[in-house]
């Protein structure tokens, strides 16, 4: 086996399952302190990859781009707080996936009306174009490693934030029990719409610095809702850190079952079934991965529940 | 999950036996004679199109078996669908040619499917059972999606429809429509039979309270998955009439918004209302075909409808059925 690509691999896959926790992140507190499924959250994601390829695009600024999407997404979320998710506290989870449900169809239409239908051009940031030699023999795309360093980055401030800060001790207190954080005097609803808008931004933030990666096109929350909420059951609805060992686990399983499994599958199958089955057991991987951590910790690794 | 879904949500009606015959079967009528007036009216086109509303309306009622009396939310049903629809193109593409066959060889594998997931699935609850259905949805989505030898992602073009035998042609628009009206009627009076009985009882029962469901002495974890395979086998035989209409089956249909979709659909109808899949059905695709018409952009106001009824009409259109009730003296 060749190393590098094994390292190569690793990277990407560290890589995705860090933008799957901006994204997780978010949707796994509004879950897990006020109950409410959110199935819109991918929607945010989506507005934000739109805004940044386009300010990017007109401005040529890379970094003002992100900012200019993290602030209209906020924009978006903060409006979507106030008009319908509020309503939606303490109501059955049926009603939350029908209105929120409502929501992806609406932002899907309202995105298509604005930039069309057709896939959006999100180019990579120009200085960061090349590769970088990480050691003799290793290079790697260069914008590849900054999404890498901001996701890092971005988990530890949001680790300071929620296990070291008063603020995140009222989220973390509304997460394990919303009726006793209530009767001791915590606004929850006032904390959750802060929840909830910086889920928004975090979110826009991971639609930012995933644009250049992949497809920027209407349907895009969607699919990255799926994984997303893959990541949040696995690590245990409510909890960062279970979202955060989650996201990675399923960030390396998902990139290394599709780099990897297909060439273990060519060497012990024959051809016409190996091609089948090498995309198949791929993109099984990660749901495999749930079934199985569900069938022995049915709350998921880290339960923010006692 | 079950308790909080709905307090109380009637299982039978307390009209008298007639009265609550005669709508159906004024609809029966109705719809049978469709084809017959329809190129009259100019609307040939329609009669394909109300094929395809009845054969959702079948598996909208088959989701509201589960999740309306049995108040299991399963975001994976367009996953059974999708089996319902493969076995036709399997089948088929092995040179199988009777449309009975390949229906009853879709229906038994749906169920088995269906028997196999709810078995696992129902040991969770709550969000959980949610997700775990929605995972192993997307699973069989990604089966269907790497099968290449069966289109892959492209999907599938059956050369020609599974032949219906007894000197009936299923090429003929108008004799299929019949057929798949016949069977659709069937099942549906049928579930509505089941619900009414000593089993759909039970299931409701435990939909309101398992705890004391369990204690009582009833088999719950069974009688949920009987229901969650029943309604698993529907499914599929909706999926078989949808590829034998068609002619043709891509995964796209069990992508996990399909599924969404037929919960929008039994919501709007009315969660565990005897009418609710298919009145949802109905009213969901014609919107969706009138505004098609008109406009690039009729995910959007699907969706403020969406919104509207989630927030200010929870129990769906055929609540409103009881308000009227109510009204007169």
């Amino acid at each position: 086996m060749n190393w590098i690509l094994v390292i190569e691999q690793l990277l990407n896959g560290a890589g995705y399952g860090l933008m799957l926790f901006l994204i997780a992140a978010g949707l796994t507190l509004v879950f897990g302190i006020m109950d409410v499924m959110n199935l819109s959250h991918g929607s945010l994601f989506m507005v934000g990859a739109y805004v940044a390829a386009t300010v990017h695009v007109h401005s040529g600024s890379f970094a003002g781009a992100v900012l200019v999407a993290i602030a209209a997404t906020v924009f978006v979320a903060a409006l979507l707080e106030v008009t319908l998710m509020r309503r939606l506290y303490g109501r059955d989870h049926l009603a939350q996936v029908l209105a929120t449900f409502g929501v992806i169809l609406v932002a899907d239409d309202a995105v298509k009306m604005a930039w069309g239908p057709s896939p959006v051009m999100a180019p990579t940031p120009a200085l960061l174009a090349g590769p970088v030699e990480l050691f003799a023999g290793l290079p790697y795309p260069s914008y590849r490693l900054v999404v890498l360093v901001a996701g890092v980055a971005v988990a530890g401030l949001l680790y300071l934030l929620v296990n070291h800060s008063r603020v995140g001790m009222l989220v973390r207190a509304g997460a394990s029990d919303r009726w006793m954080a209530e009767l001791m005097g915590v606004r929850v609803k006032r904390v959750f719409c802060g929840i909830f808008v910086l889920g928004a931004a975090l979110a826009a933030l991971a639609g930012a610095l995933m644009g250049p990666i992949m497809a920027v096109q209407v349907g895009m929350g969607e699919s990255i809702l799926i994984p997303a909420l893959v990541v949040i059951v696995i690590g245990g609805i409510g909890s960062v850190r279970g979202a955060f060992v989650a996201a990675l686990l399923v960030g390396l399983v998902d990139t290394i079952g599709r780099a990897f499994l297909p060439i273990l599958l060519r060497a012990t199958l024959p051809p016409s079934v190996a091609a089948d089955l090498g995309p198949l057991f791929a993109e099984v991987a990660m749901y495999a991965l749930m079934a199985a951590v569900l069938s022995f910790r049915p709350a998921g690794l880290f339960s923010a529940k006692a | 999950m079950s308790a909080s879904l709905t307090s109380y949500m009637p299982v039978g009606t307390a009209v008298p036996r007639w009265r609550g015959a005669l709508l159906p079967l004024v609809l029966l009528a109705a719809l049978a004679a469709f084809p017959l007036v329809a190129p009259a009216l100019g609307l040939d086109f329609y009669v394909g199109f109300v094929r395809r509303v009845l054969v959702v309306a079948l598996a909208a009622a088959s989701l509201n078996l589960i999740m309306g009396f049995g108040g299991m939310v399963a975001l994976g049903h367009a996953g059974f669908v999708g089996v319902g629809a493969y076995a036709v193109v399997v089948l088929s593409d092995a040179g199988t040619t009777s449309a009975w066959v390949v229906w009853g060889a879709a229906v038994v594998a749906a169920a088995l499917v269906a028997a196999l997931v709810g078995a696992i699935s129902l040991r969770t609850q709550g969000v959980y059972f949610i997700m775990i259905t929605l995972a192993f949805a997307q699973m069989l989505y990604f089966v269907f999606v790497s099968l290449r030898s069966y289109g892959g992602d492209d999907g599938y073009t059956l050369p020609m429809r599974p032949a219906l035998g007894l000197g009936l042609d299923a090429m003929h628009e108008p004799t299929l429509y019949w057929v798949v009206l016949a069977l659709v009627a069937l099942v549906l009076w049928w579930l509505d039979r089941a619900t009414a009985s000593r089993f759909g009882a039970a299931l409701a029962g435990i939909r309101d309270n398992e705890t004391r469901m369990r204690a009582l002495g009833y088999p719950v974890y069974l009688l949920q998955l009987a229901a969650f395979t029943l309604a698993g086998a529907m499914a599929g035989l909706a999926g078989a009439l949808l590829a034998t209409g068609n002619s043709f089956v891509s995964p796209s249909m069990m992508h996990w918004t399909q599924s969404a979709t037929l919960i929008v659909m039994v919501v709007i109808g009315g969660l565990g209302r005897r009418w609710g899949g298919p009145l949802g059905a109905a009213v969901w695709l014609a919107l969706e075909e009138a505004l098609k018409l008109h406009t690039d952009y009729w995910h959007m106001p699907l969706g403020v409808l969406l919104i509207a009824t989630a927030l200010y009409a929870p129990k769906g259109l055929a609540a409103l059925a009881d308000l009227r009730a109510r009204s007169k003296p």
